[in-house]
């Protein structure tokens, strides 16, 4: 067995759902190549070359994969197919984008979003927002697989892998970058931080997150949001925890003013301690929280962020 | 301009799903069904851009047993044209959905296909991205925003960092996030007049598509539910029991 990783990165950094993606990787076996696409990421690939358990990394340094465009990585993903019998990214918005395009052009079925490994062709996935967990076998000799980074611990930095440049410009010509507006923040990434505090309709508004920013700073937690408060237009969309938005599994998640709609839970119900802060004592959050406390969200979070 | 927009049938989205007894599949039986609310956006996209004057025809088209004509009269309702159901019986995964779906982009030639990102029962978030790759087309996809001109379109994508926008070359497909519209409801006159708009049935068989899925599932259980929690009475304690019960903060 051999298996192709495509790192999850913006050029500068490495991110933490490549490191839970090796994790996952190495448990299916075999080597480990992990591939670097995009523009002047030469850094990212020395970084990945540190990973425990690869033993090799691509680097595909080329304007075409600067923002990694589907039509582009996908073809390069495609390009390189043929040495490997698996092929895996973490289930981000990049691998979501351009893995399904690999899939189709190999003629595969792509299992996504897998939060266990049963063996080198089977797999654990939630199915129905995560009310129903479905193990499936595929029978094809390739594997492009998904993977929920929530449910794998990161692989350690302690390697020392070769790092082999590609010449490889896949431009497909089909579409182009206009532009970005990339959310920035101080604060640790949702999906990487090990506290999670988020903020539902209850907020009121996009001012009224402020609140949860104080305690966020005290305890080093990430700040997210129901669907709600992101329709509301309170905080951007890439701050929606659910379903259908991040999926996170920290060791602490704080869910303020949020109902628990089965969408929202489904990305939150596997973090390891839930605290729900709402004033209605039959929310539907208090029976996947550890913690409940039945009170109004004005009065609870200052007192909390000075008594933290 | 003529857009297509592949429509699925799914679980009602307040509805919890229950796992069967045997765990080979979750129990549908008597469960409420409704459009995959993705999809309904993708419709609502489809049918504003006629509003606007930038299309001319919007043709739905499911692929399922005689009951996914529910959802496409729901969707001639809301303001499409016409709909077609790729008629099914077979479970389906999404590269077989995309290759009948691709059949069907060669024969109606759409300027642009607009579906859900993902279905909210199998949460594959596949289907649009093998069409894309099927057909050679670029994709949008997780889309909150489309500016459709001559020949060209711009989306605007909801990504992890944030936003991105990019511009495809037509034909193109675009997936729906759930910022790009809050769909309409069908107005009663207008439940009436989708009675009448045409409705054509593809036999599936017909479009020479290998159906037979190659992803095996081998069974289908309930998660590990939670264990019950405790109603805490004040900050202090939540804190107190934060630091020395659970240990999760210093
Ligand atoms: C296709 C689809 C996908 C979806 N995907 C997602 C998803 O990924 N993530 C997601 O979150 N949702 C998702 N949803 C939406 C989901 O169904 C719910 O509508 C949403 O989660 C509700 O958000 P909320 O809990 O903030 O709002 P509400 O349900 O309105 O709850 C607000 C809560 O705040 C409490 N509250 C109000 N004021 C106070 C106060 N002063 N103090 C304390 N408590 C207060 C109320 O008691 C209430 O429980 C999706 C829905 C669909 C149809």
């Amino acid at each position: 067995m051999s298996i192709l990783l495509v790192a999850e990165h913006d050029n500068s950094e490495l991110k933490v759902d490549t490191l839970k993606a090796v994790n996952a990787a190495s448990k299916i076996g075999g080597d480990i190549t992990v591939l670097v696409a995009g523009l002047n990421c030469s850094g990212v690939a020395d970084e990945a070359s540190k990973i425990d358990g690869v033993s090799k990394v691509l680097l595909a340094d080329n304007a075409a994969y600067e923002h990694s465009l589907a039509e582009n990585l996908g073809a390069l993903v495609v390009d390189l197919a043929s040495d490997y019998s698996h092929i895996l990214a973490p289930a981000t918005t990049t691998g979501k984008n351009f893995m399904p395009r690999v899939a189709a052009l190999l003629d595969v079925e792509q299992i996504s979003d897998i939060i266990s490994v049963e063996g080198s062709d089977t797999f654990t996935r939630p199915i129905y927002a995560g009310n129903a967990i479905a193990t499936v076998q595929s029978e094809y000799a390739k594997k492009v697989i998904t993977i929920r980074t929530s449910a794998f611990d990161k692989a350690a930095l302690t390697g020392s892998a070769e790092v082999v440049s590609i010449g490889s410009e896949q431009n497909a010509g089909l579409s182009s970058f206009v532009s970005q507006e990339l959310t920035e923040s101080e604060r640790p990434e949702l999906t990487a931080a090990s506290v999670v505090i988020s903020g539902g309709r209850g907020m009121q508004n996009g001012e009224n997150f402020k609140l949860l920013d104080g305690i966020a700073d005290k305890l080093g937690a990430a700040v997210g949001a129901s669907r709600a408060a992101v329709d509301a237009g309170f905080v951007p969309n890439d701050m929606q925890v659910g379903q259908t938005g991040k999926i996170v599994a920290p060791d602490l998640y704080i869910a303020v003013g949020i109902s628990g709609a089965i969408q929202h839970l489904a990305g939150m119900k596997d973090s390891k301690v839930i605290v729900a802060i709402n004033k209605d004592a039959e929310a539907p959050i208090f029976q996947v929280a550890d913690y409940g406390l039945v009170a109004d969200l004005f009065e609870a979070l200052p007192e909390l962020e000075t008594s933290i | 301009m003529k857009i297509l927009v592949p429509i699925k049938r799914v679980i009602d989205y307040n509805v919890k799903a229950r796992v069967k007894a045997d765990n080979s599949d979750v129990d549908l039986a008597n469960v409420k069904m409704a459009m995959n609310p993705f999809c309904e956006i993708a419709v609502e996209e489809a049918v504003r851009l006629k509003e606007q004057g930038k299309a001319e025809e919007v043709i739905v088209v499911s692929i399922g047993d005689k009951s996914c004509q529910e959802q496409l009269r729901t969707a001639l309702a809301l303001g499409a044209d016409r709909a077609i159901q790729i008629d099914s019986d077979a479970k389906l995964g999404s590269l077989q959905v995309a290759k009948l779906l691709k059949e069907l982009v060669d024969k109606e030639q759409p300027n642009l296909v607009i579906l859900g990102k993902q279905s909210i029962d199998s949460d594959n978030n596949q289907t649009g991205q093998m069409l894309a790759a099927l057909t050679n087309l670029p994709q949008g996809t997780f889309a909150s925003k489309v500016d459709l001109e001559a020949d060209k379109v711009q989306v605007t994508r909801e990504v992890d960092g944030g936003l991105q926008t990019v511009s495809l070359s037509l034909p193109a497909i675009v997936t729906t996030d759930l910022r790009l519209n809050e769909p309409r409801y069908a107005s009663l006159p207008n439940i009436m007049k989708a009675k009448r708009k045409p409705l054509e049935v593809i036999p599936a068989a017909d479009l020479g598509v290998e159906l037979t899925s190659k992803v095996k599932v081998l069974k289908v259980e309930e998660p590990s539910q939670r264990g019950g929690g405790v109603i805490v009475e004040s900050v202090a304690e939540l804190v107190e029991k934060l630091k020395n019960e659970a240990k999760v903060i210093a």
